[in-house]
């Protein structure tokens, strides 16, 4: 099992959740968090001085899935979440040890 | 869904048929029903002994308790109104601080309002307007005669009135509580302006003992001497220069008089932790609602409406209407030009915070000139306020001191620029008889030669010298008795908790590392 972890643009989380749903992922985990990469944030002015915005708002979502379908997952995230500008985002994957249900104790895969 | 109930309909039917039955039988006690109000209101509603017949004396009597009623009214509606502002302030000066300072701002806003009125109450309003005499456009009523004064150059020298505390003896009358409402409002907007130049620094208690001095003494004094028939209204009188100091609605009583508090409060405060750099550069500290900002804006723009149509204390007074429109085209033109300035001259974009300090600008300028100027002036008048108050806020950070909210430049540079205005642009339509001076206000521009100007500018010193040397001690009395700053601690912190005991956004999160600039 592997877990994806994509740091994207928030107005494109809702069409990322749209394809992933109907792609079959069936859980999915949303954070709102900031931060910066390349750009080192960006300079605004506010009654005349300079000042940054070294955070920058962005949304991360987390799937796990079985290895298998890490590849479709990953295309659906690049498909939805990609304007072509800088500051789209980030897409990590990692393995995954366990995957345990709360509510049936069922375990890998089946608890995907 | 529920279906159609007979019952309920039935219900609702038989209780509107009674309204209409309950309402028709109310409607006219008397003969004939008069349904558009062309019959209402005749001789026979006149007060006389011989009911539908009054005499002359009555008819005279019922004209002038309508005309003083009239404007009774005026200036009590247009006195809360003014009231009102309070909401706008706190939400300008809110909006403008930090979400960790946001209940203490609101508080200080709050707490001015019944602290500030109490002072004026127990003696403000004695000092101001205790040696005014006649009320004028209130009734003839003329028992507040008690100005103490002295004899400088061979002329009285009104300095202080002495009648009416607690609004007792010559103050319990109806024409002086009406002028006390309306005053104690006014009072009120000079008393708040200051909480925003030392916002989030300033203790709570200290502020507290700040606002015992404002509605008590501060205000009264220079309120006395251009308001209260003190030496500044006798200029004009006693030495021939112009009118006396004139302000029409509080440019420089109101105003400036907050500027200057606010300027001596900021100076001697500081700026707040993180706001410079060891080279002396600017850390922006951003605001936490620009949404309260604007709205606050608005509702002070619409308090205006009572701020100055309200001082002719007369709803008969149809200048009322200039006086109106020149304050909205004043407030327009301020925030046009504030905002056309930091766009497309000083900076790359329409700062919301300018564009608001810009509008409230054009207001407080048009503030002292607005009976006196036409509109083509107030526009212009406006204009020149909302370049100035960009310009003055660049150049109070550039010097240190530190105005969250640019109280200084919006009130005080302003309020200056206001009753200068009014010795320059006084068009020679208006005034007759002000302060005892016969004949109508006339500026620079408009052949009046300089002598109102020099009045104005004669007020204008006077205001920041007494009232900067003032607010210099009050400040110093009140770090004796408890200090004016907070540590730098609970300054970090955001003074919410430390200082009032609660977030103002109790359950939010909020990432206080990034409101609070790291001064390098």
């Amino acid at each position: 099992m592997k877990k994806i972890e994509a740091i994207i643009r928030p107005h494109k989380l809702d069409e990322v959740r749209e394809a992933l749903q109907e792609g079959g992922f069936r859980g999915l985990t949303v954070t709102e968090v900031k931060g910066y990469g390349r750009q080192m944030g960006h300079s605004e002015i506010y009654r005349g001085s300079e000042y940054t915005i070294n955070f920058l708002p962005k949304v991360k979502i987390e799937v796990v899935c079985s290895d298998s379908n890490v590849e479709k997952a990953v295309n659906i995230i690049l498909k939805k979440a990609k304007t072509g500008e800088v500051g789209d985002g980030k897409l990590f994957v990692s393995p995954v040890d366990e995957v345990i249900r709360v509510r049936t104790e069922e375990t890998g895969d089946e608890a995907v | 869904m529920k279906s159609f109930s007979i019952k309920r309909a039935l219900f609702f039917f038989s209780a509107l048929a009674m309204m209409y039955i309950g309402a028709s039988s109310l409607s006219y006690a008397g003969e004939t029903p008069d349904p558009n109000g062309g019959n209402t209101g005749t001789i026979s509603d006149v007060p006389a002994a011989k009911p539908g017949e009054p005499t002359f004396v009555e008819m005279g009597n019922a004209i002038g308790h309508n005309r003083v009623a009239i404007n009774f009214m005026w200036t009590l509606i247009t006195g809360f109104l003014v009231m009102f502002m309070q909401a706008g302030f706190a939400l300008v000066e809110a909006g403008l601080c930090r979400a960790k300072n946001s209940s203490h701002t609101f508080a200080m806003n709050f707490m001015i309002y019944p602290l500030g009125m109490l002072g004026f109450y127990l003696c403000g309003f004695a000092f101001m307007f205790g040696g005014i005499g006649s009320l004028g456009t209130l009734g003839a009523y003329s028992g507040l005669n008690n100005e103490i004064t002295v004899t400088l150059f061979g002329k009285p020298f009104g300095l202080l009135g002495w009648k009416g505390f607690l609004l007792h003896g010559a103050g319990y009358d109806t024409a002086a509580f009406t002028l006390f409402l309306f005053q104690m409002v006014f009072m009120d907007t000079t008393a708040t302006v200051p909480t925003g130049a030392a916002a989030e620094r300033w203790k709570f208690s200290a502020f507290m003992i700040y606002g015992a001095f404002i509605g008590t003494v501060m205000y009264p004094i220079f309120g006395n001497w251009v308001w209260g028939g003190g030496w500044l209204a006798q200029l004009g009188v006693n030495f021939g220069i112009g009118h006396g100091h004139l302000d029409f609605a509080g440019s420089s009583v109101v105003h400036l008089q907050g500027g200057v508090i606010s300027l001596i409060f900021a100076w001697l405060i500081g700026p707040r932790y993180g706001k410079y750099n060891k080279d002396g550069s600017i850390n922006p500290i951003t605001p936490h609602s620009i949404p309260f900002v604007m709205l606050g804006t608005f509702i002070l723009a619409f308090g205006w409406f009572g701020f100055n149509p309200g001082s002719t204390l007369a709803g008969t007074d149809f200048r009322l209407s200039v006086v109106a429109v020149n304050t909205m085209i004043a407030g327009s033109t301020g925030a046009l030009a504030a905002t056309l300035w930091v766009w497309l001259v000083r900076m790359k974009k329409p700062d919301p915070s300018m564009m608001a300090n810009g509008m409230l600008a054009g207001l407080v300028a048009i503030t002292a000139p607005c009976a006196f100027v036409g509109v083509g002036d107030s526009a212009i008048i406006g204009l020149v306020a909302g370049l100035l108050v960009v310009e003055a806020v660049f150049f109070f950070d550039k010097i240190k001191i530190d105005d969250p909210v640019g109280a200084i430049s919006v009130h005080g540079v302003n309020g200056a620029w206001g009753c200068l205005s009014l010795g320059l642009f006084a068009d020679g339509t208006y005034g007759d008889g002000l302060n005892g001076v016969a004949g109508n206000v006339t500026g620079l521009f408009y052949g009046g030669g300089g002598s109102q100007l020099l009045a104005e500018f004669i007020g204008i010193a006077t205001c920041i010298i007494t009232m900067g040397t003032i607010a210099f001690i009050v400040y110093k009395i009140i770090d004796v008795i408890v200090g004016n700053r907070v540590s730098e601690k609970d300054e970090i912190e955001g003074l919410d908790l430390p200082e009032m005991g609660i977030y103002g956004y109790n359950g939010f999160t909020m990432d206080k590392s990034a409101e609070t600039p790291r001064p390098r």
